[in-house]
């Protein structure tokens, strides 16, 4: 198995001389397409069905055409506001992650044998349960928590972290930076491991100076690493919903509710299913959107001949 | 010392370590130094969240705010834990922690490898295509799943049941791609062998590829188990009884119930961590190969 990210697939060979395993086949496969069939393929299109009703926890569901979606796209402007907050979240989250990822890998890359401990460090939080990542994150930054009496001792006056709505979404923000960084970090780590050293010290022979090697060397050799970071933490940031939940439900007023947090009150709090699963179409619409803008973009940002 | 030592070990230096000639090892420089006191340094602040949890968890609850930004309130409060363990009936919540995680686990495990297999070594009708779309539901994001999903649950009389918890979510395409990229890697030349001397599909599957194979096994076993160990969304609408919850869940209600009772809460949390830390610190490898296959990823 390749250590190295890719999103490019491989193709199975064909058998010399067998040909046709039809029955076969079939059966090996019935487990996973059946499941594939029955919790992904259904309910994907099961939901763009109860989008198109008024469709109640109990009771009988109504067909409302695509009244769900005119009411969602120009009847409600909590939308737009969650709307406006998951993308501000995904794209500076996705940002500063992969900016900071790249830095601290690189670092870690020079640290020799240290590397590895450290990979695994940063990467503890991904693992963790993040309601106990999130809960921990909410007591460290209540007003008196931990993080105002650090800055006390410096005689400064900590604001409110997760209730002042210009502060909560950037709290949000360093919360989820902590929980997933070492998830990149990990995958250009191997990224940097894969770099032939001959390669950055053939750099340096001809002249090249770290800053040089590092933007002429370094960064199109992990283009295939930073490709597959940048679509993996854009889907996930997009899905933001536990911290929300847990840090600001959504507070103050809407200035951090998104999308899945509107989605799942919509569906669970106020009984509006059928809203609720246009919510998800939306979601899902604009994930197929940018992870088919990137897969176009591949070929030019991408460079895939090592 | 960004670039500057990342070829390291490609230019011998011969001025420190004279007497150990064909060792390539570069001399430690000052920079090495304030590098590794840096690195300590930006360690311990990132773990610090973890050491305030489990020194919250030691504190009574009275003295969690006023001691400041100290570690130590006046005394040991071990009772956190006692209050923790008996609030929810948290050893029932643990128990079904790990049955859903390991039930989960090895199901998404076996489902893979049957598929896998299917898919790198056996020869149908539009093989490729079918893969792609499957693959495809790897950038899907479950949250779009979840409410026909909650209906689907609710009339089949399953909500509030430990199977609704595991089954949905066990047919994900992660552990068919991570092994069948491994399959497509390995001869053909064991199976064909085995095949000659007449072993069926199943006996090739289990005596010549499953041993073959363990290394993106535990990898999809090791992933999936934290999935479904960490997982919130899903047993949040799911589940409402505490006696069917995960840890996750089983935090998230203790919470509400008693938000400011910080020290039981963080006992609970700290006890919730715990087995990950352990997967964490056990199975780092299979960890840092599933990474770059995507684990965690779309779902």
């Amino acid at each position: 198995m390749t250590a190295l990210p890719t999103l490019a697939v491989k193709n199975a060979k064909k058998p010399a001389r067998v040909t046709g395993h039809g029955k076969l086949a079939a059966v090996y496969l019935a487990p996973g397409m059946l499941g594939f069939l029955i919790f992904i393929v259904v309910p994907l299109v099961a939901s763009l069905v109860i989008s198109l009703f008024d469709w109640p926890l109990f009771g009988t569901p109504k067909f409302v055409g695509l009244e769900n979606y005119t009411r969602m796209l120009t009847g409600d402007p909590v939308f737009w506001t969650v709307l406006g907050n998951t993308l501000f979240f995904a794209v500076s989250y996705t940002v500063l992650n992969l900016v900071l990822a790249l830095a601290v890998s690189t670092w870690l890359h020079t640290l020799g044998s240290w590397g590895p401990f450290f990979r695994v460090l940063f990467f503890i939080p991904v693992v963790t349960p993040m309601v106990a990542n999130a809960l921990v994150w909410r007591l460290m930054l209540t007003d008196d928590g931990v993080v105002n009496s650090f800055l006390a001792t410096f005689g400064i006056h900590g604001p409110s972290w997760l209730s002042n709505s210009q502060l909560a979404m950037g709290s949000l923000i360093a919360m989820s930076l902590w929980q997933g960084i070492g998830y990149n970090i990990i995958v250009l780590g191997a990224g940097l491991n894969g770099i032939s050293p001959n390669l950055l010290e053939a750099a340096r022979i001809d002249g090249a100076g770290a800053w040089q090697r590092f933007f002429r060397v370094v960064l199109p050799m992990l283009s295939p690493s930073l490709f597959f970071c940048t679509v993996m933490t854009i889907i996930g940031s997009f899905k933001v919903f536990t911290q929300p939940y847990l840090l600001t439900l959504g507070g103050p007023g809407e200035s951090t509710n998104t999308i899945v947090l509107y989605l799942y009150r919509n569906g669970f709090s106020f009984d509006k299913l059928g809203y609720a699963s246009a919510l998800a179409w939306a979601l899902f619409v604009i994930v197929m959107l940018i992870t088919a803008l990137q897969f176009s973009q591949q070929k030019r940002l991408v460079n895939y001949d090592n | 010392m960004t670039t500057e030592t990342m070829a390291k070990g490609a230019t011998p230096n011969t001025g420190a370590l004279k007497r150990q000639p064909p060792v390539r090892r570069r001399k430690k420089r000052p920079g090495t130094y304030i590098s590794r006191a840096g690195i300590i340094l930006a360690g311990l602040i990132f773990f610090f969240p973890f050491l305030w949890m489990v020194a919250t968890s030691l504190k009574p609850t009275s003295e969690v705010f006023s001691t400041g930004s100290n570690f130590l309130a006046s005394r040991v409060e071990w009772s956190n834990y006692v209050t923790a363990w008996t609030a929810i009936p948290f050893a029932q919540v643990i128990a079904n922690s790990f049955l859903v995680s390991i039930a989960g686990a090895v199901l998404t495990t076996v489902v893979s490898l049957l598929s896998a297999y299917a898919f790198a070594r056996l020869q149908f009708k539009h093989r490729d295509k079918l893969f792609l779309v499957f693959l495809g539901t790897l950038v899907l994001p479950q949250e779009v799943l979840v409410i026909p999903l909650y209906i689907m649950m609710n009339k089949l009389d399953l909500v509030n049941s430990l199977p609704a918890l595991i089954v949905p979510f066990a047919f994900g395409a992660f552990g068919a791609f991570l092994i069948r990229q491994f399959l497509l890697s390995l001869p053909v030349e064991f199976e064909e062998a085995a095949r000659i001397d007449g072993a069926g599909s199943l006996r090739i599957l289990w005596s010549v590829i499953l041993p073959l194979v363990r290394a993106p096994l535990a990898v999809v076993a090791v992933f999936s188990f934290i999935d479904y160990w960490s997982s919130f969304l899903w047993p949040l609408i799911v589940i409402n009884d505490v006696s069917q919850a995960t840890i996750p869940l089983g935090l998230s209600m203790f919470s509400g119930e008693r938000g400011t009772d910080w020290g039981p809460l963080m006992a609970a949390a700290t006890v919730a961590v715990i087995p990950s830390l352990l997967v964490v610190i056990l199975l780092q490898r299979q960890l840092v190969k599933g990474v770059s296959m995507g684990g965690f990823g779309g779902r």
